[in-house]
């Protein structure tokens, strides 16, 4: 399509046919109140080069993760990315690819899904997963209405320990429903579900083994988060749960602004009926040769209107191509390793900060962990700032939440130890 | 001598069959299956569940579709036809494919219901 702009004569000539003098009095409906005072202020046009220019002055204030020693965590992770995994991403059969509903010209998309779907339901341990979701926080949304759909319950018990950002969330998709509840503490004959993370939004990982019979015995659904997908690389996937829901941002993907991620949703077979989103499915054609199709829509928004499992009519298809190559990349040894090295860089960080005098709050940790500062650690930030140093997530008091990965270099962690001490 | 079974319509083509008085058997009309076309599942209720007249307790699935099944009666289920979740096809058997029976609470509830004549002009007027 060509963008043809139109002349002053076309625009007089609309305005004059639907009877405004100029373009603003389209506006007038809006309060003036809601109005931008600083859109008034706004050139009416600039060159390429000037614009340009501008936005480079714009991304210049921002710090980027590679620039300087990084260990900010807290739900997103600052993982490498193989140049390989862009250069496939970037075929035009993959990029462009839209809305795979016709299988006979779709293959290689839906085959992506389908082994997204295999890669996911196998890292958590589940029985089925879905072509993906906007991200892990709304994932865990729509974990928290499956369990309401499958209990007929209202109330939704959150651990302590999930991220604040899921639990924002999780606030805004439930204000509208009839009498939901967000709640703390155990679960009882009223709970829908119980929602847990690990490893946990400290860092601690857990297994929910032992938690999964109290949650029975009251008929409520366990669903465990994940908000780091590499940890699964080391730790036992929470087969335990009835429905895992999260973030695999970590593999493919990058952090940007918080944006476009990766949800991921897997469960038990028994709900695959009451499961939101997009699925995938394998099949033969009238030839007998396998193939794969999207299959169950009949639950979806599409077809069922406003009694669909959910309002999501479509997958992060990108992003799950992304994690779907980065994760063939790594091969499962590979997958294992990276867990691993993770692993070992989070542990000579805390060896550093031990050495140094600082006391780490975990017992166990993944990547990520809560050290005890002697400021606050708000104040630390802002100094490790001025040193070039993304210095982790602040929490409440002393207490700074920080991520060390595969990224991270032991001089950068000298760098940190040095700033803080 | 009154028979024990009668058989009604619903506009939402469900059929009734009554059972000893109190008891409402509830499947979907052939006019139904045909819409829907192959069955592919079916979404039962639990035994013991209530329900207000005109809820849905079921749902049906075919290849192109999903559709409600709304109770013609208020009142407890009594009976569920769990065969349903093996062979959804099976609904389209006259004798075994009644999905629920539900424990009549308010006979007054079967007077708005259609008799098989009726039932049949009124499907000609959908066309």
């Amino acid at each position: 399509m060509r963008y043809l702009p139109l002349t002053k004569n076309n625009r007089a000539e609309m305005l004059k046919v639907i009877g405004v003098s100029n373009v603003d009095e389209l506006f007038k409906d809006v309060p003036a109140q809601a109005m931008r005072k600083e859109l008034a202020d706004l050139p009416p046009f600039k060159s390429e080069l000037d614009v340009e220019r501008s936005m480079q002055a714009y991304a210049s204030k921002n710090r980027a993760a590679g620039a300087g020693p990084f260990f900010l965590g807290a739900g997103i992770y600052n993982h490498h990315i193989p140049a390989s995994v862009d250069y496939i991403i970037q075929r035009s059969e993959f990029l462009t690819a839209y809305t795979p509903y016709q299988p006979e010209i779709a293959q290689g998309t839906l085959q992506v899904i389908f082994e997204f779907q295999s890669m996911i339901a196998q890292l958590t341990g589940q029985d089925i997963a879905n072509a993906s979701m906007y991200d892990g926080a709304t994932s865990t949304a729509e974990a928290a209405l499956m369990a309401m759909r499958l209990t007929g319950r209202k109330k939704i018990v959150l651990g302590t320990a999930l991220n604040p950002q899921y639990r924002d969330v999780l606030k805004s998709y439930l204000w509208n429903f009839d009498d939901a509840e967000l709640a703390e503490g155990m679960p009882d004959d009223q709970t829908a579900c119980v929602i847990v993370q690990s490893p946990d939004f400290f860092g601690t990982p857990h297994s929910y083994a032992d938690f999964k019979a109290q949650c029975d015995a009251v008929g409520a659904k366990l669903v465990v988060v994940i908000t780091e997908i590499v940890s699964l690389g080391m730790l036992p996937p929470p087969a335990e749960a009835d429905i895992v829901c999260g973030e695999a941002q970590s593999i493919g993907l990058p952090m940007s602004f918080g944006g476009p991620h990766l949800g991921f949703f897997a469960c038990k077979e028994e709900y695959l009926r009451q499961m939101p989103g997009r699925l995938c499915g394998q099949t033969n054609d009238v030839d007998a040769k396998p193939g794969f199709v999207l299959t169950l829509s009949t639950r979806e928004q599409h077809i069922r209107r406003e009694k669909a499992t959910s309002n999501i009519c479509t997958n992060q298809g990108l992003c799950a191509l992304a994690f779907t190559v980065h994760m063939a990349l790594l091969g499962e040894s590979g997958f294992k390793n990276l867990a691993q090295l993770n692993h070992e860089r989070a542990c000579a960080l805390a060896d550093a900060l031990e050495a140094a005098g600082f006391e780490i709050e975990n017992k166990n940790f993944f990547n990520e962990f809560v050290v005890n500062l002697k400021i606050p650690a708000a104040d630390a930030i802002k100094k490790m700032t001025q040193k070039n140093i993304i210095g982790g997530y602040a929490l409440d008091g002393n207490r700074l939440l920080l991520c060390a990965t595969e990224m991270t270099k032991d001089e950068d962690i000298a760098s940190l130890v040095e700033v803080l001490s | 001598m009154t028979p024990n079974i009668i058989e009604q319509y619903t506009k939402d083509h469900e059929w009734v069959k009554i059972e000893n008085g109190d008891t409402a058997v509830v499947g979907i009309t052939e006019y139904a299956q045909h819409a829907l076309g192959d069955l592919v599942y079916v979404e039962l209720p639990k035994l013991g569940a209530q329900y207000k007249k005109g809820a849905y307790f079921a749902v049906v699935e075919s290849v192109k579709t999903a559709a409600e099944v709304y109770t013609p009666v208020s009142g407890e289920v009594v009976a569920v036809n769990d065969a349903l979740a093996q062979d959804a096809e099976l609904l389209k058997d006259t004798a075994n494919g009644w999905i629920v029976k539900i424990k009549i609470t308010d006979q007054a509830e079967l007077d708005g219901l259609m008799d098989k004549a009726q039932y049949d002009e009124f499907v000609k007027t959908l066309g």
